[in-house]
This record gives C-alpha cells, structure tokens and sequence, in this order.
C-alpha cells in the first residue's frame, strides 16, 4: 500500500482543480486522483499552502470549476494552468452575493 | 485494532442504551442559571447546563426550546434531571416531559422563594439523584441500541479528502450493524442536495427532505446577504476552501453510502424501530447543531475537522478527527484520531475506519473524549426569531 506522499491529490479525473496536501514551491508536482487511483504531474505557478487549490486547466472567466466531478463554482477571472485558485478569482454559482 | 470489544451501555428506564450516566441540573432559561450552577458547586458530580434563552419565546420558537430541553434530559446519556426555572408551570412542562421516559426528575421554581432556598431544596434532590445514579451498573449493548450523529466544523479541503470520508466509513459500518445515525447541516448540503435527494428511500421520503432544505435556503437567499466568511467560514476559506458548493461535498463525503431513511425537525427523536441514517433538519453552527442532535437522543458523536474545532457538548462525547497534518500536530489536546496519513498514502479507508471504530469503541465503554477532558460543554439553542 505504501507509496510515496503525492504533493497534490484531486478527489476525480477529469476534476479541473487540485488540492496542495503540503506547503507547496511553485514548480513540477507529483499528484494522483483519489478515486481513480491515477498519476499525474503538473506544473504550479504560485507558492501555495497546505489546502489549499491550483487550477489543472486554462479557464476563462465563467468557466466552471469542477472538483469531486461536480460544479464547486464559477471562476470570476481568467486563470492559467498552474495557477492558484480561490475567492479571488472563484466564487460560488448558487450564492451570487458570495463573493469577495 | 479492527477487533471489537464487547461494548457496555448504561440501559435506561424505557428502553434507550446511553454511554455516560450524567446527573443533569437543568434550568428552563437564562434566570435560573446561576441556581443551577449553584447546586452544581453544591453537589459536585452533577453537571449544570446554562443556556441563554427560554424567556418569552412564542410559537414555534419556544416549542423548539421545549423539545431542546426535554430532549436533553430525555437523552439517554442521563441518568436524573433536576430543573429549575423562574415560573412553576413551564419548568414543570419541561420536568413532566422528561418524567415519561420513567427517570428520575425533580422540578423547583425560584418566584417566591428565592435563590437560596431553591439551591438548598434541589441540592438535597440532586444528591439522592447523583447517590442512585452511582449505583447503575452498566450491561452489554450493540450498536444497533445507540444513535449516533455526525457533523464536521471548521472544515478545509483536508475534511474532503480524509476526516469525512474516514467518518463514512464509521456511519456505514454504524448502521450496518443495525444502528441509527443522525446528519443534518441543511445550508451546507447547498451544490450537493442533489446527491442526498437520490439517496433518499422513497418518494415521501424525498419530498419532504426537499421541502426542508428549500425553506431553510429560502431564509438565507431571502437576506441578500454576501455570506463569504459566514458560510463557508473565515477557517474554512483560511483552509482553502472557495465556494459553500466545494464546503457541501466535503460535508455530504462523512454521510456513509446508505439510503437516507427518514427526515426529522430539529430535535426531534426517531421512531425506535426505524433504525437506518437521518437527515434532521439544523444549523451548520457546531455547538447549535450537536446540542440539537443530543436531543433527539444522539449519545456520541463523530466530529470530523480541518482546521481544528475544539467544540464539546455536556452529555455526549464528541470525538473529533482531522486529516490536516498541521491541526493533528498543534491541537493535539483536541484530536481524537489522526488520519492525515490517509493522505500521504500510508493506509487504506478501510484501515482508517478500523483506526475510528477502535476510538468509538473505547469511547462507549467509558474513556472520555479530548473534549470530555478540556472541559468543552458547549449547550446552544437554536433560535428561529425573535422573542416577544
């Protein structure tokens, strides 16, 4: 059972965020997709912490955001591959008045 | 570990399996906290539950108080209730309704007498309570005799990932073996209701589970408000989380896989012979969520966190668990389990419920709980409006 700690986990493929499981450098990461049990690496753009997300695809403005294979939010800018995401440029799509 | 030890219970006069055997002195609303808390200091052993409220409340507001207070003296983790309010008739509202259950319960009211004399008479009755009480002698139980519930707090994307599902794992294997298990947390099923409207037994079941969460959502939209920093939570978003949808999957991922039985107000007690998973209808608020659960007869509860809830209820255990690596290691007074090693690979979902059963285990036969030991009684009510 025992494998190397990935750096980044999403919960599905094909999810268009992952979640940084330490206190991550900007530079090429090791990851894998919980359910599927799938490798990945991918390229981060920002220093981010523990928790916290990067983007796994160019998104524009009004794209969705797709984690557990479901809709989590809108991206309110247009974000880069590898880059961080939250409430500066994700917001959620049921509570519009949600947003920073 | 993975093994199960026989489990003890304390049985109650109807029937009811509780783990703790609290004598409880109950005041009907904010007056008679500090009579409470007096005999308390008077007879120590007892445990006193102030609260703010259950002073001109109207309508559905103060029947949702009754049942709080009833249900927690009808808990099965009690073992005697004394009550003390203001006014004779409502504190004796509250006594008679616990009294059904069969267990000892005592009433005194303060208007004519005072303080003083209050605190004298109910101390004599909450020592002959706390001398019974001691002599109960706990019998085997299963855990198809006990509710559980559940709800997370102070959640990031770490409670997605490990604590929830870890606590899944706990809710399936609960009611695998004939058990009941309460979630609730309406606003935060928002992106996610969907999947527990599917989950749902039957189409009654759906409707009104549907028609629950629709009122709850319609009182929140209905203000406007930008709820960033309320719902999610500053925590929350300093953990990562964006969205209330992305803080809802994580929540829904604790629920377990089985179908959702019954839908039921806040506070509110199941049908004992329909045992299976619950939704009932609450606050994502922590310490308002679990005191509503205690009463509707919860006797432990599994607390799942990312960035370190320290919460703690008077008559249940609340077993917190965090997958966060940081919260594991600077909390360590208030974790119960560390399962970040789920995320580094180091085991399997099956070896981190196996790893939560072991501390549920223990936690039903009598070892008390990281918040047992800090002390953390949290006992909030739920408002619905304003009082008259």
């Amino acid at each position: 059972m025992a494998i190397t700690p990935p750096q980044f986990l999403l919960h599905h493929d094909g999810d268009n965020v992952a979640v940084a499981m330490t206190d991550l450098q900007p530079g090429t990461l090791q990851g894998r997709s919980v359910k599927e049990g799938t490798e990945s690496t991918a390229v981060l753009n920002h220093a981010i912490p523990l928790g916290h997300k990067f983007a796994l695809a160019d998104l524009a403005e009004g794209d969705s955001i797709i984690k557990y294979g479901i809709k989590v939010g809108l991206a309110s800018a247009a974000i880069k591959k590898g880059d961080y995401i939250h409430t500066h440029n994700m917001r959620s799509y049921r509570w519009e008045a949600s947003r920073a | 570990m993975g093994s199960k030890p026989r489990l003890m219970g304390y049985r109650r006069e109807n029937g009811t399996m509780g783990i703790r055997n609290h004598v409880i002195i109950l005041p009907l609303d904010d007056l008679s906290n500090a009579a409470a808390e007096a005999v308390a200091k008077v007879i120590p052993g007892t445990l006193a539950l102030p609260h703010a409220f259950g002073r001109l409340q109207f309508g559905e507001d103060l029947q949702l108080t009754f049942d709080t207070l009833i249900g927690t003296g009808v808990n099965a983790n009690v073992a005697a209730v004394v009550v003390i309010g203001i006014e004779p008739k409502w504190t004796q509202r509250v006594a008679d309704g616990i009294a059904k259950t069969g267990k000892p319960v005592a009433a005194f009211s303060i208007e004519g007498k005072g303080d003083l004399q209050v605190i004298q008479e109910a101390s004599r009755t909450a020592a002959m309570f706390l001398q019974d009480a001691s002599g109960l002698v706990r019998e085997e139980t299963e855990m198809g005799d006990m509710i559980m519930s559940i709800k997370c707090g102070e959640s990031d994307t770490t409670s997605g990932l490990g604590s929830c599902p870890t606590t899944s794992e706990a809710v399936d294997r609960w009611v695998e073996a004939g058990g009941t298990v309460f979630f609730g947390e309406t606003s935060e099923l928002t992106g996610g209701e969907h999947l527990i409207a599917e989950r749902c037994i039957d189409a009654a079941t759906r409707d009104l589970f549907q028609l629950t969460y629709d009122n709850y959502i319609k009182v929140i939209e209905s203000t406007g408000a930008n709820l960033l920093g309320s719902q999610p939570t500053q925590g929350n978003i300093a953990g990562g989380l964006t969205t209330i949808e992305e803080k809802a999957l994580g929540n829904i991922a604790k629920t377990g896989s089985v179908p959702v039985i019954g839908v039921l107000k806040p506070a509110q007690a199941p049908d004992p012979k329909k045992k299976g998973l619950y939704f009932m209808d609450s606050s994502s608020a922590a310490a308002e969520c679990v005191t509503l659960m205690a009463a509707g007869g919860a006797v432990i509860h599994l607390f799942p966190t990312g960035q370190g809830n320290v919460i703690g209820n008077p008559i249940i255990p609340v077993l917190k668990l965090t997958a966060n690596i940081k919260t594991a290691k600077s909390m360590t007074e208030h974790m119960d389990l560390d399962v970040s090693g789920l995320l580094r690979y180091e085991y399997d979902l099956t070896k981190a419920g196996d790893m939560m059963m072991d501390v549920i285990y223990k936690t039903v036969n009598g070892r008390l709980c990281t918040a047992e030991v800090m002390g953390h009684r949290e006992f909030t009510f739920t408002k619905l409006y304003i009082s008259a």
